[in-house]
């Protein structure tokens, strides 16, 4: 092995590399582009929902209620109804996602002993999703209204302290559950193997198409080499790529890393030499650059996007589909970049991801030696 | 150690497809030798086995008095490879093509080498053009360039002339001659015949045989006939009536008919015969010595 013929492969691969604008473009746009998409248009949070109220008792307590609603982030009130005619047309024309009727009773009620004080609200089902989350919002504020009315009358009736549980859910590693932060490192994982594995495939199956590989081959290069020559240039940019999506998480959206920046480095690697040999293993299969980019987005995108637990989470997943998740190293590293950069776990952690990716990239190795090898041999 | 490449019954199948069957070849230092025939006749093939980019089925090559199978390495630095489709690098420069090149032949001290070489195939004023924007005769200047930087000693071509233009053909074969006079051996494909006219020796090849191996002038003698050439017309009638009339073998060229005869008087007026029974017109008549050409058809008629 001659590193100064690596060194050549290395040299050349970048000037093509660097002088091909448009492909560098793609490459340093699509991440950027990627993060803000799902950064901001792909929020799973439920916030600024629109409310309108149709007050008919209008008194302190019914006041009261409204004001706890619409002082959390999650309502907005857009308006007061008159008549119970127009509450469905509101709905129709989708002007707001929820409406609570006060009857006209809630405060008399709430004051009697025994009363039986209601509310109403409806909520626009045509979201279900949304309208479960915001089925969950009401329903624990209106608990929050009840313990305050309960101490307040306890405090009256002079006895302390009722409530003997008091529910306080905190939720660790990313407190405010914001979905961003989330989907960070499932990005991150999806942008690196996509670049590695396309780039990869497309400039090996290049040399192929111009017949440039023929001449290598009569050369003193050996198969190593050149494979090392390719590879390299390609880990540096989708490292940078890695770095810069990172970098905007963190500017954009606040990401911090809790773990080590060296474990996170290491595990990056070990997930883009799967990639590689990914990517060497399509270059071995495709003859054409058409065939190769294909093959290429279909074994590195889809899975990574739809089957890693960058978004859909794996644990829900029917049992088949998650032995199938299996097929995308993106799973391994979403989950130890997960872990990483959001819980600051340590390599025990994610031994078992570490060893899981390295298994992997040992297995498209020898499956690309076997079927070159055979191709070969048909030549 | 005359001969440089020795070839011993080569065969090579692909799946059900015979494409070499069994070929036996010796080529002497410092010559210019051409296989010549067909498409699909194997001889890129051959070649191909030749520079060790594919491995045969059976049979013995060696290169340098050294069998390739196990001299891989010391082999590869020896020779030089031209493919069909002039591999270069189409979004690096003539510099940065002939750079790469060298560095992959293990040269790190290239400059004065590349010099002489751009010089030599006239590109020096191009060095700084991306080899995309090179019309067909440069890139095949270009291809060649880079095949030489390591200064090999066989050079193998294969079809290095087509899809090019006549003058840069005139261009790479006067390149090609001051090769030879530097020691290096030329293997070439080629289906022109006109351009296995001008090497020393050659190979005629057809669906995977050698149909004759000699100099083209021995092989042109070999068969022992002459060719009739005979303006006339309406040409494409007599053509008829002489393919119809039995054993000759004619050729149709425009108003010329080439009519391959043993060469005897009797023959001549024979043909003469049928052509005033026939009502055509003969404007000139002469002998001529067979080409290549003519020869070729011949023997793959046969």
């Amino acid at each position: 092995m001659s590193i100064k013929r690596i060194n050549a492969i290395i040299i050349k691969e970048f000037k093509q590399l660097l002088r091909d604008k448009r492909y560098l473009f793609v490459l340093f746009f699509f991440p950027v582009f990627l993060l803000g998409m799902f950064g901001y248009a792909v929020n799973f949070d439920v916030k600024n929902i629109k409310l309108a109220v149709m007050d008919n008792d209008n008194s302190k307590e019914s006041r009261e209620f409204i004001k706890t609603l619409i002082s959390s982030e999650y309502f907005i009130l857009s308006g007061y109804i008159e008549k119970d005619s127009d509450i469905k047309p509101m709905l129709d024309n989708q002007d707001v996602q929820l409406i609570l009727v006060v009857p006209q009773n809630f405060s008399t009620e709430l004051a009697k002993n025994n009363g039986k004080p209601s509310l109403q609200f409806l909520v626009d089902g045509v979201n279900g999703n949304t309208a479960l989350i915001i089925n969950n919002y009401i329903t624990s504020a209106a608990m929050n209204f009840n313990a305050k009315i309960q101490t307040g009358f306890a405090e009256k009736a002079g006895i302390t302290s009722l409530s003997p549980i008091n529910f306080q859910p905190r939720f660790w590693f990313n407190p405010s559950l914001e979905t961003t932060k989330y989907l960070i490192p499932g990005l991150i994982a999806m942008i690196l193997i996509v670049t590695a594995v396309v780039s990869v495939s497309l400039s090996l199956v290049r040399e192929k198409e111009r017949g440039t590989i023929e001449q290598i081959k009569v050369s003193s290069v050996n198969t190593i080499e050149m494979l090392l020559g390719k590879a390299v240039p390609y880990v540096c940019i989708a490292m940078l790529n890695g770095i810069l999506v990172l970098i905007a998480g963190m500017l954009l959206f606040n990401l911090e890393i809790q773990g080590s920046y060296l474990l996170l480095l290491l595990t990056t690697s070990i997930f883009l030499l799967a990639g590689i040999i990914l990517g060497i293993f399509v270059s071995v299969v495709a003859d054409s650059q058409q065939v190769a980019f294909t093959i290429a987005v279909f074994l590195s995108f889809l899975p990574s996007f739809i089957l890693s637990g960058f978004v859909f989470p794996i644990d829900s997943m029917p049992p088949i589909i998650q032995i199938i998740t299996n097929i995308t190293p993106a799973k391994f590293f979403v989950a130890a970049s997960r872990s990483i950069i959001l819980k600051g776990a340590g390599v025990s952690a994610i031994y078992d991801q570490l060893m899981y990716l390295i298994l992997y990239t040992l297995f498209f190795l020898i499956l690309a030696v076997l079927i070159s090898i055979k191709k070969e041999k048909e030549l | 150690m005359n001969n440089i490449i020795e070839i011993l019954d080569l065969k090579k199948n692909y799946s059900s497809v015979e494409a070499v069957k069994g070929i036996s070849l010796e080529i002497h230092k410092g010559e210019m030798f051409a296989l010549v025939g067909p498409d699909g006749a194997g001889k890129t093939t051959t070649i191909r086995m030749l520079t060790g980019l594919i491995s045969p089925d059976s049979g013995k090559l060696s290169l340098l008095g050294k069998n390739i199978k196990e001299n891989k390495n010391f082999i590869q630095n020896k020779i030089g490879y031209l493919s069909q489709k002039f591999s270069l690098y189409g979004d690096l420069t003539i510099d940065e093509n002939i750079e790469f090149f060298a560095h992959i032949h293990n040269i790190f001290d290239y400059s004065e080498r590349r010099n002489e070489l751009l010089e030599f195939t006239r590109l020096t004023p191009f060095r700084d053009r991306l080899a995309d924007n090179l019309s067909g005769g440069m890139k095949q200047k270009l291809a060649l360039a880079c095949s030489l930087i390591h200064r090999p000693e066989i050079l193998f071509l294969d079809e290095p002339t087509t899809g090019v233009d006549p003058v840069s053909r005139r261009d790479f074969w006067k390149i090609l001659s001051g090769l030879i006079k530097d020691g290096i051996t030329i293997l070439m494909t080629t289906p022109y015949l006109d351009e296995a006219e001008r090497c020393t020796r050659v190979a005629l090849m057809n669906d995977g045989k050698i149909i004759a191996l000699d100099t083209p002038a021995e092989i042109k003698k070999s068969i022992g006939k002459s060719i009739l050439e005979v303006v006339c017309s309406p040409s494409r009638k007599a053509y008829k009536i002489i393919k119809e009339s039995g054993d000759l073998e004619v050729q149709l060229f425009g108003d010329r008919l080439n009519i391959m005869i043993e060469n005897r008087q009797e023959n001549i007026d024979e043909i003469m015969n049928i052509f005033n029974q026939n009502e055509i017109k003969i404007s000139g008549t002469r002998i001529i010595t067979p080409t290549l050409e003519n020869v070729f058809i011949h023997l793959i008629n046969n």
